[in-house]
């Protein structure tokens, strides 16, 4: 299993979660878990997904994701999971 | 599983905090280069730095983007070429062929900085550690990204006197040689009491003689995620504020941990240290001195700054240690003038002086780093400097060093600019009085008494 942590910051409208997903699918990417909220009108989004079987490179997608970001007017990051466990679960 | 705080906690650090790791530094031992024809040792040194290193710069590269923490320095350091060059060189302009061979290999492979440029003299000096130290302000006048160190004491052999009254020379030699960039050369110039061998922080890092053949040691950095996290425990009391620096020391360090195993894996070289250091840029929001601003002191270097900065230390070397296995090189909070914006601020502002500074070098790692003084400063004050630092060091069985800046044609009043990480600097002003006839005695201090531990 191959985890990574999406996470998506910026101003809430509407079909950011389709068209992440949309595009994650596309690169047969899983996501397994979505958490969302809404902070002083500003959209938090975090993703956890699997590319195990993804159809390109982590390089690739991290780089479609921030594109697709740009685009819809939001930071998207993609990290590799594990400097999250580092840091939070000893 | 994670949660979406814990995320956006990580995040924060990197993006407003300034969490960075600070660098990736790749030891390489030349030993295996020696040779007696120095056109061949020059060859062997450059070929064996630029296979090892081929890969040093873009798997760092990798690393920071997989993991979104940006490594801000990727970096080499080398045997002490005093043990490597002895056989080739027999004067000092020979070692000034291997600095430039170093500079050469370093731009090659992208990283920019390579040390170990480096004598370990502390109880004597051999011919070819008093040629390459004599060959230092030519070295560093003729290269860009070398740096050099040399070792002039230790808590077990005591004080080398006579290398602690060359230093005085070389220092200003050195800044006469680049006076055209502000004295920059003594910026890669560093003297110590205590080096350790698996330093990866510039500009003292060498790869020592107990080292393996390559090895990867990490230097983590952070000192705007301890201030943030400490401005949620303002009026708390000291339990407190340990028990925050801790924790923050902790998540820190895991990431330096996390980036040194990949890189160790990467590369295929073995993971050797994490260096637990609060190093600082001049950028706000990234300075020790804002720390110990927000611990309680109106500006830093106020009393009470040594007793703040001596638990500041010791609270990031506790929470550190259980980050990682394999703790070492300086590991405590730098206190470097010029690279801190709230230490230029209080030498600015005449809160903080060279002797307080000294007295804060009592309790952290390091020395008197990156700090500008009168050109017009004579050798035996820079001698005197360097042996009451090393003091420090022998007696305290800590690493301290010097790393001071005679700025050729500036007095005090005066500011020198270095650029980039090294920063900017008000000349400050040096003790007037004499310590010509004390430097001259020559000869060693004896090991203190505390040494005798066998």
């Amino acid at each position: 299993m191959s985890k990574v942590i999406i996470t998506v910051v910026g101003k809430d409208t509407v079909g950011i979660i389709a068209r992440v997903c949309t595009y994650l699918a596309q690169m047969n990417v899983n996501v397994m878990d979505i958490s969302q909220t809404i902070v002083q009108e500003y959209f938090n989004m975090m993703m956890i997904a699997d590319m195990e079987k993804a159809s390109g490179t982590f390089e690739e997608i991290s780089e479609g994701l921030e594109n697709l970001g740009q685009e819809i007017g939001v930071a998207v990051k993609c990290q590799r999971e594990e400097i999250f466990l580092k840091m939070h679960r000893i | 599983m994670l949660n979406m705080f814990e995320v956006i906690e990580t995040n924060n650090m990197i993006e407003h905090e300034k969490l960075d790791v600070r660098t990736i530094t790749m030891g390489i031992s030349l030993l295996d280069c020696c040779d007696s024809d120095l056109n061949a040792l020059n060859e062997k040194i450059y070929k064996k730095i630029t296979t090892y290193a081929r890969n040093l710069v873009s798997t760092g590269e990798e690393i920071a983007r997989d993991f979104g923490v940006p490594i801000v320095n990727k970096r080499i350091s080398v045997t002490p070429i005093a043990l490597v060059g002895g056989c080739a060189c027999k004067t000092p302009d020979d070692f000034v062929t291997i600095a430039q061979t170093l500079d050469k290999a370093a731009k090659e492979v992208g990283v920019n900085f390579i040390g170990g440029y480096s004598a370990l003299v502390c109880k004597g000096m051999t011919q070819a550690e008093e040629n390459l130290i004599r060959s230092i302000p030519k070295a560093l006048a003729s290269t860009e990204r070398v740096c050099s160190s040399i070792n002039v004491g230790s808590t077990k052999t005591g004080l080398n006197m006579d290398a602690v009254r060359l230093m005085g020379e070389i220092v200003v030699e050195t800044a006469k040689a680049t006076r055209e960039s502000d004295s920059l050369g003594c910026a890669k110039l560093v003297v110590f009491c205590n080096a350790p061998d698996d330093n990866p922080f510039m500009a003292g890092a060498f790869h020592g003689v107990t080292e393996a053949d390559a090895i990867i040691n990490v230097g983590v950095s952070g000192p705007g995620v301890v201030k943030v996290a400490l401005e949620k425990a303002r009026g708390e009391n000291f339990e407190v504020l340990c028990e925050t620096i801790k924790k923050t020391a902790f998540k820190i360090t895991r990431v330096g941990q996390l980036v040194a195993q990949e890189a160790s894996k990467r590369l295929g070289v073995p993971f050797g240290i994490i260096d637990l250091s609060l190093a600082p840029t001049p950028a706000v929001g990234d300075s020790v001195a804002e720390i110990l601003e927000e611990i309680g002191l109106e500006r830093v270097g106020a009393p009470g700054t040594t007793a703040a900065l001596a638990m500041l230390n010791d609270q990031v070397k506790k929470g550190g240690v259980m980050a990682s296995s394999y703790v070492g090189g300086l590991s405590g909070a730098f206190i470097p003038v010029s690279e801190d914006q709230g230490m230029i601020d209080a030498v600015s502002l005449g809160a903080l002086t060279l002797e307080k500074l000294e007295a804060m070098t009592c309790v952290c790692s390091v020395g008197l780093d990156m700090i500008a003084i009168p050109g017009d400063t004579t050798p035996s004050t820079i001698s005197g400097i360097i042996a009451d630092e090393a003091a420090i060091g022998m007696i305290n069985q800590k690493t301290t060093a010097v790393r001071i800046i005679p700025v050729i044609g500036k007095g005090v009043g005066d500011t020198v600019e270095f650029g980039g990480l090294l920063g900017y600097a008000p000349v400050m002003p040096v003790n007037q009085y004499s310590c010509e006839k004390f430097v001259n005695r020559g000869g060693r201090i004896p090991a203190p008494i505390h040494s005798f531990k066998n």
